[in-house]
């Protein structure tokens, strides 16, 4: 079961056009909603206005002045209003201000435009690098940096950059919200599009004050997500809920492709200088990190994506001292959000890079200098983790370097690009890692649960809040479940996320679905074979029939049962938050990527021909979902590193629409080859760990690599490398 | 459609003409080959005569969108949309194409170059319709070339186009037109350039003064979907390349 | 606004007819009017490719279609593309080889990969790139789905 590539459990429905996404489903009565938002950065709202022509009195409209609890997102930090009272300040240019719902949507189209606001317009702070307001600051210190300089044979630094990246899942963000006016409490129910249905559940009952089990959260068939549906669903399911709330009857809201890009979270860009330290021999002596993220107007998830930007800023190498100075800054644009990996390939993009530009300027080539820095077993990273595992980078790096054919293309393509040809072309790679599951101490806090629920017709149904968002959870959660109580996959339901029926499993982010929640799947269902054994209905060894038998008889005899398993903090794993010294994370993946590029010097654009992902990710539960995950994390990594450009206006995203922001189409991508190496590691069920994200932290450095190998030396220090950047570094180059 | 349903469009009123047999189909005669308004994007690549005479117009079509929108986009609303930045109007000012436009007060038949009169200006009356567009077969031994310069290989919109067309006779450029798109605002003529390639010899053709002369023709802005300075090297360099080509013949 | 049109339309083989504005979009009206929400809105502007059907043998956009222009044709969509409960050979393949993961591009890019294997009954890559680059997906790379139209083109869809 665990290995095999079992095929994907909701895939059918998928396939068939069965499956129920957010705005497949629809009731009779139900009302449209939509959101009026602020269009300056930054000011004072003095006054809402309601245009002529409109039938104001069909329409139903919320303010702040509405709001039954807190007008406050609950999340790490409380900072964030669902709605800018008249009075209020407004952060930044999208900000939501009043909501409005009618059946028409047409009308409600033409309403929206009728409003209009009166803002005393403030200074607004749009440049990062203009900020003082800090949301989060992080340093890491191990060694002692400043020591190192003088002694070093070689001291090079550099600046790099990175900018936002739009999630762009295929689904737009959408909400259905029904309210139930009760004699004492309301009843909220709200179905959507979503990662992480706890955290709507928890906003909405701050915002309705109401207790937990009077707010229901429901995930429906979601069509991608990236992080992009981490933390701003709680927005909208609170907007939703509260126009459904003073209205009665249903309401939709639908985002549509422009208020969706505009409006919603992007990747932080980032500024990283880094500055490193080598002896004669090419050894790393010291690194100096200083690591800046744009979060926008409020705090919502920069904190943590900082820390995991800051943990992996040291990236894979062996360093005696480091310093890691990370900030996160409040800007008056629309909140930074969570996209896969989180902060790190923020970082590692700064780092992999550098290391390219270091190596050329040793005169080393790019894998030699890696080579002598690896971290082995028994090695601490800058955090002082010791790493426990076996890990082979090397071995890893010379495989992909051999698949991709490093040596004999950088010979090849040297002697071709010396032609006139206006096609240069080039190979690169990266060498990095991501932790699995939440940074330092968090997974002690979320303390998740996960279970397993004996079923009436003999099958069992797996209790997770964790969602499927085309990732393959369901499937692997099947196996998983199925492994461990000896039954075939078609046994194993997984129950669709509905905080009434399934336990708080954490969030569906931070590549911990399979390792962290999937591990309490099987231990719940260990439990539940338990269960069964100690009660009588089973005993071992059985045929599955047997099982199904044992279920039946159960379920007949006592009722529904379930066994839950909770996350604890294994013992040898110690984190400080106040010093961010310790274990950063049960354990890592680790990868090495490898970019072929052909540069047409006509146009200044880059195809990508060749792409090797090799990763070492434990045990891989299912090779052809895994396989899949790297393949469209590669291409998103392929995107950012060259043409995902968010033009920003006055702090708005200017080019808002899918023809002005560029992703790859098929005909933008080499077939992406994928490889695992196996090793199995504890922290996972059956030894696997996270893969998630990874696939997003190396294509960019590689690529850009690549990029340096094909052209000579260039300042490649920014992605995306459009081709309007690329000419000017060109340009520069040549003087 | 994209305007109207997000509530941006001034109009409420609209005509139907997709079903009007006048303004379909494709035609040829000994001199011009010849397409109603309705004419597909689509159509034009199954045409065996647009493959054999208007090679250009091919490539122009197949760089549009992508399959599902060359399925319906139209000759004839590609110009009439009077977006610099379409596929299909480099191509037809390299070929010399002409208009017939129509309306109750009669027909009338004008160049297409000089049509756009300014940002989606046109030289058509409200009461007017782009009804065919009419395309000299070249004759001779003609040099095609096209080249789409977007971000991405389909679904782009351009943000440097160039089409060119000429004739040779007895190793001279006896005919010459460049069509450029995305680099002014209006699909344009590289007038000055074409000037200094006119009547050369193929074994010296002047790339590089003709190169320079390029930036008098255009006019390039920086937007959302690229910068001024890249849409002028760019052009630059597509022509010289083009040139090149030409010079291989 | 405009009164409301009788819009008669054959639909995954099956007649219907529904009152609708005429400048109704097409995706509205096959979601909404004939609730057939198989086929997806991704953008609204024709870029995506959620949207794909198949009008009168050639694929489009049903986002960018008025209703009025559909009048009298005969439309595919994923949901006609099964036959009873056994599904077509893209589907199989589609699903066996993972080439659907969030599923929400999936119905467009099988229209359009279907409408391929009929203009070209054996792609090579190059060729199936080409013929699915209006449908855009973002959680795949692309290579499932290519190796899903392969296995269907080479006759082995699972």
């Amino acid at each position: 079961m665990i290995g095999n590539s079992a095929i994907r459990k909701e895939g059918r429905a998928k396939v068939l056009g069965r499956s129920r996404y957010t705005d497949d489903k629809t009731f009779r009565c139900v009302l449209h909603g939509a959101t009026v938002r602020s269009d300056v950065p930054h000011g004072i709202l003095k006054a809402i206005r309601f245009g002529e022509g409109i039938p104001w009195k069909e329409f139903t409209i919320v303010t702040a002045q509405d709001i039954p609890g807190e007008n406050i997102v609950a999340a790490i930090v409380p900072d964030q209003p669902f709605l800018v009272p008249v009075g209020g300040e407004i952060h930044h240019a999208e900000e939501p201000v009043l909501l409005l719902a009618h059946p028409d949507k047409y009308l409600l189209e033409k309403a929206r435009r009728a409003i209009s606001l009166d803002v005393e317009e403030l200074p607004a702070t749009l440049d990062v690098a203009s900020s003082d307001r800090v949301f989060k600051e992080i340093n890491i210190l191990h060694g002692d940096v400043d020591s190192i300089w003088a002694q070093a044979a070689h001291v090079v630094e550099a600046d790099y950059r990175t900018e936002a990246q739009e999630h762009l899942y295929i689904e737009p963000n959408g909400m259905l919200a029904i309210v139930a006016h009760g004699d004492h409490q309301d009843q909220v129910t709200v179905c959507g599009s979503l990662q992480c249905p706890y955290y709507v559940h928890k906003a909405l009952v701050h915002l309705f004050n109401l207790p937990g089990d009077k707010v229901r959260i429901i995930q429906m068939d979601t069509g991608g997500a990236f992080g992009g549906k981490e933390d701003y669903p709680s927005l909208i399911a609170g907007h939703a809920a509260l126009l459904a709330w003073k209205a009665g009857k249903p309401v939709k809201l639908i985002y549509d492709r422009e208020e969706d890009m505009a409006a919603t979270t992007k990747r932080h860009p980032s500024r990283t200088h880094v500055k490193a330290a080598f002896d004669a021999n090419g050894l790393l002596l010291g690194l100096d990190v200083d690591f800046t993220l744009d979060a926008g107007a409020y705090a919502t998830l920069s904190s943590v994506v900082l820390s995991r930007g800051a943990i992996h800023a040291g990236g894979v190498y062996r360093c005696p001292n480091t310093r890691i100075h990370a900030r996160a800054m409040a800007t008056n644009t629309p909140p930074s959000g969570a996209f896969r990996g989180f902060g790190a390939p923020q970082s590692l993009f700064a780092l992999e890079r550098h290391m390219d530009v270091c190596a050329a300027k040793l005169g080393l080539d790019p894998a030699e200098l890696r080579r002598r820095n690896f971290l082995k077993l028994g090695d601490t990273t800058a955090t002082g983790q010791l790493l426990k595992e076996d890990v082979d980078l090397a071995g890893l790096m010379d495989r992909t370097l051999a698949d991709i054919g490093y040596t004999e293309k950088r010979k090849l393509f040297a002697a071709a690009n010396e032609t006139d040809t206006p096609i240069k072309r080039g190979v690169g790679f990266s060498v990095f890692m991501h932790g699995c599951g939440f940074t330092g101490s968090g997974e002690s806090y979320l303390a998740s649960v996960a279970g397993v629920e004996g079923l009436a017709d003999g099958r069992v149904a797996v209790l997770a809040a964790s969602t499927e968002i085309g990732q393959g959870k369901d499937t692997v959660f099947s196996q998983i479940a199925a492994q461990a109580l000896k039954i075939p996959m078609d046994m194993v339901e997984v129950a669709q996320p509905d905080t009434k029926v399934v336990p708080d499993s954490g969030p569906t982010v931070a590549s911990r679905s399979t390792m962290v929640v999937g591990h309490l799947v099987e231990d719940a269902a260990y439990a539940f074979k338990q269960a069964l054994i100690q009660q009588g209905f089973l005993t071992e060894p059985y045929a599955p029939e047997v099982f199904r038998e044992a279920v039946k008889r159960s379920h007949a005899r006592l009722g529904s049962m379930k066994c839950y398993a909770q996350y604890h903090n294994p013992p040898h794993i110690v984190w400080d938050d106040k010093t961010y010294q310790g274990d950063a994370y049960p354990t890592f993946s680790w990868a090495c990527y490898a970019a072929e590029v052909a540069v047409d010097t006509v146009t200044y654009e880059v195809k990508v021909e060749d792409f090797v992902a090799n990763q070492e990710v434990g045990r891989v539960i299912n090779p052809v979902l895994a396989a899949g995950q790297i393949e469209g994390g590669v291409a998103q990594g392929i995107g950012w590193a060259l043409w995902e450009n968010v033009e920003w206006k006055h702090g708005r995203m200017a080019n808002n629409q899918m023809t002005n922001y560029i992703i790859p189409t098929s005909m933008d991508l080499p077939r992406i080859r994928v490889g695992f190496l196996e090793n199995p590691h504890p922290a996972g069920p059956s030894g696997a760990k996270g893969l998630g994200e990874l696939p997003m932290d190396g294509p960019a450095p590689a690529t850009l690599n690549a990029l340096q190998n094909a052209l000579g030396p260039l300042r490649l220090d920014e992605v995306p490398m459009t081709p309007e950047r690329l000419m000017d570094r060109m340009e520069v180059a040549r003087g | 459609m994209v305007v109207f349903n997000a509530g941006r469009s001034p109009f409420d009123r609209f005509l139907d003409l997709s079903r009007l047999s006048e303004l379909q189909g494709i035609e040829e005669d000994a001199t011009h080959v010849s397409f109603g308004a309705l004419t597909t994007f689509r159509d034009m690549e199954d045409c065996p005569a647009v493959h054999r005479h208007l090679p250009n117009l091919v490539k122009s079509a197949r760089a549009t969108g992508a399959l599902a929108i060359q399925n319906r986009g139209t000759l004839g609303g590609n110009i009439a949309n009077a977006s610099p930045a379409a596929d299909t109007p480099p191509s037809l000012l390299a070929y010399g194409a002409e208009l017939e436009l129509v309306s109750s007060r009669g027909r009338r038949r004008v160049a297409y170059e000089g049509f756009h009169r300014g940002y989606k200006q046109m030289d058509l009356a409200p009461d007017e319709l782009v009804a065919r567009i009419l395309v000299p077969k070249p004759q001779g031994l003609g040099f095609h070339f096209f080249r789409k310069v977007g971000t991405r290989q389909a679904q782009a919109i351009s943000k440097v186009c160039l089409a060119a067309y000429a004739r040779i006779e007895a190793g001279v450029v006896a005919e010459f037109r460049v069509g450029l798109g995305s680099v002014a605002p209006v699909p344009a003529r590289a007038r000055h350039a074409e000037a200094i390639i006119q009547g050369a010899a193929l074994r010296a053709l002047p790339v590089e003064a003709a190169c320079t002369e390029l930036l008098k023709d255009i006019s390039p802005i920086d937007d959302i979907r690229s910068t001024a300075q890249y849409r002028a090297r760019v052009a630059q360099n597509v022509l010289r390349q083009m040139l090149g080509e030409l010079a291989a013949v | 606004m405009a009164e409301k049109i009788l819009l008669r339309l054959t639909v995954n083989g099956e007649p219907r007819a529904v009152e609708v504005f005429p400048m109704a979009r097409l995706v509205d009206v096959l979601r909404e009017d004939l609730k057939l929400t198989g086929t997806k809105e991704g953008c609204g502007e024709g870029e995506c490719g959620a949207c794909t059907i198949r009008m009168d043998g050639r694929i489009v956009n049903s986002c960018l279609i008025p209703a009025i222009q559909a009048q009298g044709s005969v439309l595919l969509t994923v949901e006609g593309l099964a036959t009873g409960e056994e599904p077509h050979a893209l589907q199989s393949a589609f699903h066996h080889h993972n080439g659907a993961q969030c599923g929400f591009c999936t119905p467009g890019m099988l229209i359009a990969a279907e409408d391929l294997l009929r203009r070209c009954p054996n792609p090579d890559e190059a060729q199936i790139r080409e013929g699915l680059s209006g449908n855009l997906c973002r959680c795949t790379g692309y290579v499932k789905i290519v190796d899903a139209v392969k296995a269907v083109a080479e006759g082995r869809p699972a």
